[in-house]
């Protein structure tokens, strides 16, 4: 999902800087210090989630866990998924540093989308509706983030129209996956912890 | 499937990854940030082959200059030329041009080639230089610098926390990954780890909650007003001015040799 230095048009990466500042500057108005360890923990979360591999046939793919941050943090999902992407640049390499506006943003804005879209429907009363939602959301995120990705790529280029999708079609797995696993995950922290995700425990159990 | 693919081989050490201190390392890391912002901008910028290997060959010069351990900068950048191996394949075929060779009755085109490479040489300059440069930075250090350079103090304070935390959650996954695998449990393409993998995570989640919780807990017990206080005092010394004097003429050059 990283993009590298370099591939991008300057447009297309002060457009995502600019998104990135603003969504930023918003979830960091939204966020007060008490919640700061709780932000900190989500986020160190989608950093380790990058290296759980998970097999599919002969490969492997990695989770990204944007729907389920998006789904517990709403737009302090924007810093939180920043600063790790930042570490992430900047200990490994991973992706690089004037394109981290344009990956911050591929990645921060489907979260809150899916906040929006889903955070209703993840407590519901019936947990097989809660957990449709959530997949709902773990795959919405992945399907939104790529098309993003393949944009920057289109809007930088005409020759990356075919690299924008392949990027698409190698990512169908991830959805996959990653539906299943929010859903479970939901479904869990329902049970065990419902505050986390603002879910409304009377509506829940009555 | 074999244990070493869960990893991806960069699992986070936080501070414990052993570095040799090197002459980088004598400088102000509120200077090693601003001098990499500039030096990525200068690379990214330029569409000159003359000035992108010169790029290429200053990262080179600051990864030696900054020792850093050789086995994993190349495994470091080996992953980043993993995102991009595609992108890199499909451009000489996708961009049209003068046909330069075919390959299975597909044509390359030369200028796709130039600009596969163009990608592959700002790539590389770049991701040298910052793992040269702050990425020799203890987190804590640079997150002090970076609230120094005016970076906003909840986005610092965001940091910090993370980097607390990514040694406690990878702590807290691989003890429950060890359970699991003491149980039997094999990842495989089904529902059942799929699952599974889910509840693991939503656990993950539930525990370091309650562990940051706590840790907030006793923060303000001890007078945690959401303030840390910056105590490092960075001032800018006789190396900071020397490679300044060196790199900022370096940069201009560099910036020159777009106009030439």
């Amino acid at each position: 999902m990283h993009i590298v230095d370099g591939a991008l048009a300057v447009p297309v990466l002060a457009a995502g800087a600019a998104m990135t500042v603003a969504g930023v500057a918003w979830g960091l108005k939204r966020m007060d210090y008490d919640h700061l360890p709780q932000v900190g923990v989500l986020s160190a979360v989608f950093f380790i989630a990058s290296y759980i591999h998970l097999p599919i046939g002969f490969s492997s793919v990695h989770l990204i866990l944007n729907g389920l941050i998006g789904l517990a943090l709403g737009w302090a999902a924007f810093p939180a998924l920043l600063v790790a992407l930042f570490l992430q640049a900047v200990f490994f390499g991973f992706g690089g540093f004037l394109v981290l506006g344009v990956n911050a943003v591929n990645i921060a804005l489907p979260a809150v989308l899916v906040y929006y879209l889903c955070r209703h429907g993840i407590s519901s009363p019936s947990p097989k509706i809660a957990a449709t939602w959530g997949a709902i959301g773990g795959a919405g995120s992945i399907i939104i983030t790529t098309i993003m990705v393949a944009f920057s790529l289109m809007l930088s280029g005409e020759a990356f129209l075919l690299a924008a999708k392949a990027t698409f079609v190698a990512h169908i797995p991830v959805m996959i996956v990653e539906g299943f696993v929010t859903a479970a995950a939901v479904l869990l922290i329902r049970k065990v912890k419902p505050e986390f995700l603002g879910i409304d425990e009377e509506r829940v159990y009555g | 499937m074999p244990q070493f693919l869960e990893h991806s081989g960069t699992s986070w050490k936080g501070q414990k990854v052993k570095h040799e201190r090197s002459l980088i390392d004598r400088l102000d890391p509120r200077l090693r940030v601003v001098m990499v912002t500039l030096f990525a901008f200068a690379t990214v910028l330029s569409h000159n082959f003359w000035v992108l290997s010169v790029a290429v060959i200053a990262g080179f010069v600051l990864a030696l200059l900054a020792q850093l351990n050789v086995k994993r900068t190349l495994r470091r950048v080996i992953a980043m030329d993993m995102f991009m191996i595609f992108l890199i394949i499909l451009l000489p075929f996708t961009t049209p041009g003068d046909t330069w060779f075919t390959l299975f009755g597909l044509s390359a085109s030369k200028e796709g080639f130039l600009h596969a490479l163009m990608i592959l040489l700002k790539a590389h300059a770049v991701v040298l230089a910052l793992l040269a440069l702050v990425g020799t930075i203890s987190a804590t250090t640079l997150g002090h610098a970076l609230a120094h350079l005016r970076v906003p103090d909840k986005l610092v304070h965001l940091m910090l926390f993370t980097v607390r935390y990514l040694d406690v959650i990878g702590q807290e996954y691989k003890r429950m990954r060890r359970a699991m695998q003491a149980r039997a449990f094999v990842l495989r393409t089904n529902m059942h780890t799929w699952r599974s993998i889910g509840y693991l995570i939503g656990m993950l989640l539930v525990h370091s909650l309650e562990r940051s919780e706590r840790i907030m807990d006793a923060m303000k017990c001890r007078g945690y007003k959401g303030q840390f206080y910056l105590l490092d005092e960075m001032a800018l010394g006789r190396d900071d001015y020397r490679f300044m004097a060196l790199f900022i003429p370096f940069l201009t050059v560099l910036t020159g040799l777009n106009f030439l």
